[in-house]
């Protein structure tokens, strides 16, 4: 591969769809995140027929704190507008402002993983233990999948991060950078999903 | 740069290969000795049927063989034998030198390997799973099934679905990306059609299974309840999540089979495929109502008669695109000149016997006649009739016909008819009674019956024809090694009527697959060059260096990681004779090893670039390998 | 078009002898072939008519490959090379609108059968109301209108609908009496299923578990007897009667602690298996030992003996008992017989 002799100034426009391999990925991620759409839409059905079986647990409406959760959805969401301008520093080839967005959304997605397992930690004091009850197991699996999500992407985007330093923008890493992207968008759209369902339409009851 | 290519020899180089090729074989071998596991299962089965009341083996035996029997044809047998001509073939097909991610191909192939063992090794430690290959809860909960039996089943199904699901990214980014120019889609081959269907059926309903195989492993190791009516959960739901998968998972089966015999007939009646755009658009018609009719296996569990009466509709409407295939195909026969060999044999074959499925589906269909036929030996006859009598005389058909691509040598063929005959009369005679056993009022999955019910003459007959089947998958295997020990003889075109782009390089494919890619001016590529009288494809680029992907072991690493992280999920509760081996396992020290395994993996090959290495245009003259 | 007519003409008779064999097929009181009531007979009538339909679709698919293998096999010497067709519209068109025209007299009887069977008699005060619950491995009838429970022979009257409510006590089972109605799951409680059907017919039906429910799945059968309303009322008051106990009052005090715990014998005894108030009639014990097999007291006894031998995975436990207190217990049992049967005409 003679990705390492592209200097930063020689890339083009969309340095991630540069090469077969790059074209590859992107387009090879896109169906990813159609299988992973599949995954949660069955985790959403789960929850769904489940979330009124509370047994002697406590429901929804009692438990949800909804200040923290739109904290921690308010930190994911500006998380998602920080991978984008990443993005696009990307495309203008700017590695400086690409790694300082992408910093930025490293620990905005620490801030929300800690406010979910601060939330986490709550609920279970209050007796809403992942075994009370349907509702309860299907909760935590949900929410508990998404945030799994995000700490591997909180992982995947340091070691990025680390990685760019290492061999600089070329058309090998652009790929990776641009994919981590998507996948960050994707986490966020289905914390929105999280976050109307499980919370909005939770507290409703 | 080029000339200094780290190459593995023997056993390493099977474990490290990333080559399409090889990973082909890997999985015809490994999907080989899985359905040969699954075949003893069936005899075993027919031998206790043979008669009522017969003690071959115990009520709880008999349940684990069955589960066994289905799981394991089912996903390590068939779906890796479909892997395999996927892998061997696809590439060759669309002019491309290897699948988009060779890296993912060969973790694909090693978590799928993985799983299988981890599942089959249940029989000897724990117990085998035994709550059907549906593993409907209640019976598949910890209460009623209380051995580590359903645990292998979960677990090890996951491990396995991460390769299939890799697998069905894979060949649709490649052919979507790495077609040869001039390829467009309405210009790919039939197989690669339904391999690209298939892989988009793979893609959205896998993700599914694997929700309720993670929601299953909750409920039995972490004390969940999804499924635990006592605290709410709900056990219908699971047969939804599982059928919302394991319907399309009949297709992600039956569709490659319609590939093979559309390329089979076409290829030795010497004709282009009649209809192939309405043969196009019936195979995504019926991939696409395949998300739509879960619920057909689902009409006696009381979902209502709306819900019924719409699946019941949408259920019968796939007979109408499936119908425009089996008519497409007759037809193509139709004024052709039909070479017989074993391949044409088992394409023939596959016909009636598909049909005679397929109808058995409608009738299924209908749901107040199936309040009758559900969970009787009539299920078991049609979708033996579809799986076997569609799918497996489909893979039988496209083995016999890409075997010289794949090894360079022909099958025999006189064992290769030999092999047709037992099997498709042990078929037929094993599965044809079954219809009427079911419509008698023999229930399905039972371990015994009595006598004085109408069944013991057909349960007989339906025991032999499975030992003649067995006779024929013998004669397979033994027609597998004779052909071995000849030479690698076969010509580029061993069938002299080869249509498309594999037939068009040396048997076995080179490394690199293509010297130069060809440029494809139409539908059967190869075929139109030839009656323009060209020998060869026209090529699209001028012979240059060749870039490879590196072979690597980090495949094989991350499977075996989450080989092991499965055994440590598993045994978590166990109590154990060491209390070393009790600590490792009780802290979930092991789980956490296998994990780190994987996850180091996938840390490695995400820092440590594969530059990859190139086979220059010298080497290739060397070798005297010319496209 | 006469020549089509000719040729449906020359299926008729083979549809007249398939259905003639399908009939032959299997035991009256036990196949679908052979249906013995209203809705079995319904689901023969859509069976015939979807069997009739698809064998003429299998001759027409076997007609027409039969012709090709022949007409167009390669033969030596030849060297031309066949016309490519790309398709035919024409043809195309035949083989997507028949299939629909098919299907379409498929889905009408489809549909109306759909919404009859799922006709809901669980208020009606003239059906005669089962909650049938299934346990690992036997059913259990009760009929909260006569105030009755019974397992494994459900007893109903030939003049009125059957409205049954199921559920499990553990496992999913399904309730399958093929000669009479088709089969329904039973789920756990809170996803109750409800079903009805008729049996015009007297006579004793079989019944099957159709739904793999753990090791002896196989051996959950069941009787339905349909008997005159005159015998069925007797039934009743039968079951109702009080209890017979063994005359020797040391094997009475025996059973009493130890089957009673979780049986019942008319007002008497638990809940937690069976009933057995005139288990000395029944055709066979625990649903598999048969008069083949030996008499009722020989087949009470292998079954109390070792009951994980006869079913295995049975909920049954061995009770520890005498030989004297066995033989005693299963002549008791052998002998404890309603007369209803016998009653009226």
């Amino acid at each position: 591969m003679s990705g390492h002799a592209h200097l930063d100034n020689k890339l083009p426009h969309q340095p991630e769809l540069a090469t077969l391999e790059g074209r590859n990925k992107v387009l090879g991620f896109w169906l990813f995140l159609g299988g992973e759409s599949v995954l949660f839409g069955t985790l959403f059905a789960t929850f769904l027929a489940l979330r009124d079986q509370i047994a002697d647990g406590k429901p929804g409406t009692e438990l949800f704190q909804l200040s923290t959760v739109a904290l921690a959805t308010f930190l994911l969401l500006t998380s998602s507008l920080t991978s984008v301008f990443a993005t696009q520093a990307l495309h203008r080839h700017n590695v400086k402002s690409m790694v300082n967005w992408l910093i930025v959304t490293v620990v905005l997605g620490l801030g929300f993983l800690g406010l979910e397992i601060y939330e986490f930690f709550e609920y279970v004091h209050e007796g809403h233990k992942f075994s009370t009850s349907a509702f309860s197991s299907s909760f935590y699996t949900l929410v508990g999948f998404h945030g799994a999500h995000v700490a591997f992407g909180v992982v995947w985007i340091t070691i990025l991060i680390a990685q760019i330093f290492k061999k600089g923008l070329t058309v090998v890493t652009a790929p990776k950078i641009y994919v981590a992207g998507i996948y960050w968008h994707f986490i966020d759209v289905v914390w929105v999903f999280i976050f109307t369902v499980v919370y909005l339409m939770g507290k409703v009851g | 740069m080029a000339h200094s290519v780290k190459r593995y020899h023997g056993l390493m180089d099977w474990l490290t290969t990333v080559d399409h090729k090889k990973i082909g074989i890997l999985y015809l071998l490994a999907g080989g000795l899985f359905f040969l596991i699954g075949g003893i299962e069936a005899i075993l089965i027919r031998i206790q049927l043979m008669q009522p009341k017969l003690d071959f083996v115990s009520a709880e035996t008999f349940n684990e063989l069955i589960t066994m029997h289905g799981t394991t044809m089912i996903f390590l047998a068939v779906m890796p034998i479909i892997f395999a001509l996927m892998n061997a073939i696809i590439p060759l097909q669309i002019g491309a030198r290897d699948v988009a991610f060779p890296f993912l191909n060969a973790l694909g192939f090693w978590t799928f390997f993985f799983g299988g063992v981890l599942l089959n090794l249940s029989w000897v430690i724990g117990g085998a799973p035994d709550a059907g290959w549906t593993s409907y809860m209640p019976l598949a909960s910890n209460t009623y099934s209380n051995t580590h039996g359903v645990d292998f089943y979960s677990i090890g199904l996951q491990i396995a679905g991460i390769g299939t699901l890799l697998g069905g990214i894979n060949f649709l980014v490649t052919i979507i990306n790495m077609r040869a120019p001039g390829m467009s889609f309405m210009r790919m081959p039939m197989f690669t059609w339904a391999v690209f269907i298939t892989s988009a059926l793979i893609l959205f309903a896998f993700p599914a299974i694997t929700v309720g195989l993670v929601l299953l492993t909750f409920d039995r190791l972490f004390g969940a309840n999804f499924f635990e009516v006592a605290n709410g959960g709900n056990a219908v739901l699971w047969e939804h999540i599982f059928w919302i998968f394991g319907h399309p998972e009949v297709y992600i089966l039956i569709v490659p089979a319609f590939g093979i015999i559309s390329e089979v007939i076409s290829t030795f009646s010497r004709k282009r495929l009649f209809g192939y755009s309405s043969m196009v658009f019936a195979t995504i018609l019926i991939g696409f109502l395949g998300f739509m009719v879960w619920a057909h296996h689902m009409f006696t569990a009381g979902l209502g008669p709306v819900a019924n009466a719409l699946f019941s509709i949408a259920t019968m409407l796939i007979a109408v695109p499936t119908g425009i295939k089996i008519f497409n195909w007759l037809f193509t026969l139709w004024g052709g000149q039909l070479t017989f060999n074993t391949s044409s044999l088992f394409a023939i074959g596959f016909i009636p016997t598909f049909v005679m499925g397929g109808v058995t589906g409608v009738m299924l269909a209908s749901a107040p006649a199936d309040f009758q036929y559900h969970d009787s030996y009539f299920v078991v006859a049609h979708f033996h009739y579809v799986i076997v009598g569609g799918l497996v005389l489909g893979l039988f058909s496209g083995l016999h016909y890409w075997w010289p691509k794949m090894f360079g040598r022909l099958l025999n063929e006189t064992l290769g008819r030999l092999t047709f005959w037992t099997f498709f009369i042990g078929f037929h005679l094993t599965f044809f009674v079954q219809h009427f056993l079911g419509l008698m009022g023999m229930p399905r999955r039972v371990f015994t019956y009595l006598p004085n019910q109408g069944f013991d003459t057909l349960n007989l007959i339906s025991s032999i024809g499975a030992f003649l089947m067995g006779v024929g998958t013998i004669i397979f295997l033994l027609n597998i090694t004779i052909t071995a020990r000849k030479p690698k003889d076969a010509a580029n075109d061993p069938w002299g009527d080869g249509r498309t782009l594999e037939w068009t390089i040396p048997s076995p494919a080179p490394e690199h697959n293509f010297t130069q890619i060809p440029l494809v001016r139409g539908l059967d590529a190869y075929w139109k060059e030839k009656v323009a009288g060209n020998k060869e494809m026209p090529a699209s680029e001028p012979i240059g260096p060749i870039h490879m992907p590196s072979a690597s072991i980090i495949p094989f690493l991350m499977s075996v990681g989450l080989f092991i992280a499965g055994f440590g999920f598993m045994f978590a509760k166990d109590e154990f004779a060491s209390s070393f081996v009790g600590m490792l396992f009780n802290n979930y020290i092991v789980a956490i090893i296998g994990l780190l395994i994987t996850f180091g993996g996938m840390f490695c090959r995400s820092v440590f670039d594969d530059h990859g290495w190139h086979i220059e245009p010298e080497d290739l003259e060397d070798k005297g390998v010319k496209a | 078009m006469m020549n089509r007519w000719h040729a449906v003409k020359r299926l008729l008779p083979i549809l007249a002898g398939l259905a003639l064999l399908l009939s032959a097929c299997g035991r009256a009181d036990l196949s679908t072939l052979q249906p013995q009531g209203p809705i079995a007979e319904k689901q023969y009538d859509l069976m015939k008519l979807s069997i009739g339909m698809m064998t003429v679709v299998v001759v027409i698919v076997f007609v027409i490959l039969g012709y090709v293998l022949v007409r167009f096999r390669k033969r030596p010497g030849q060297t031309d090379i066949p016309k490519q067709v790309e398709g035919s519209h024409k043809l195309e068109i035949i083989w997507t609108v028949i299939p629909i025209i098919l299907l379409v007299i498929l889905v009408i009887p489809t549909v109306k059968y759909v919404f009859e069977f799922a006709e809901d008699y669980s208020k009606d005060k003239n059906a005669v109301q089962v909650k049938v619950t299934s346990h690992q491995y036997w059913w259990e009838f009760e009929y909260p209108q006569y105030g009755v429970k019974t397992g494994q022979e459900l007893v109903i009257p030939t003049s009125k609908k059957i409205s049954l409510q199921l559920n499990t006590a553990d496992v999913l089972h399904s309730f399958w009496v093929p000669s009479l109605f088709g089969k329904i799951d039973t789920n756990p409680e809170g996803t109750t299923n409800k079903a009805y059907f008729e049996a015009p017919k007297a006579g004793v039906y079989f019944g099957k578990c159709a739904e793999l429910c753990g090791p002896s799945h196989a051996l959950m059968d069941f009787k339905v007897k349909a008997v005159d309303d005159a015998k069925f009322d007797e039934w009743v008051k039968e079951m109702k009667a009080p209890a017979v106990l063994p005359e020797d009052p040391a094997l009475a005090a025996t059973f009493e602690q130890k089957c009673l715990s979780c049986h019942a014998v008319g007002d008497k005894g638990g809940t937690l298996g069976p009933n057995l108030t005139g288990i000395g009639n029944k055709q066979a014990i625990a649903s598999v030992l048969l008069g083949t097999d030996g008499t009722v007291e020989e087949n009470l006894k292998t079954w109390i003996s070792d009951p994980v031998k006869v079913k295995p995975g049975s909920k049954m436990p061995k009770v520890p008992l005498t030989a004297e207190e066995l033989d005693g217990i299963s002549k008791y049992l052998a002998n404890y017989k309603l007369n209803y049967d016998n009653s009226g005409n």
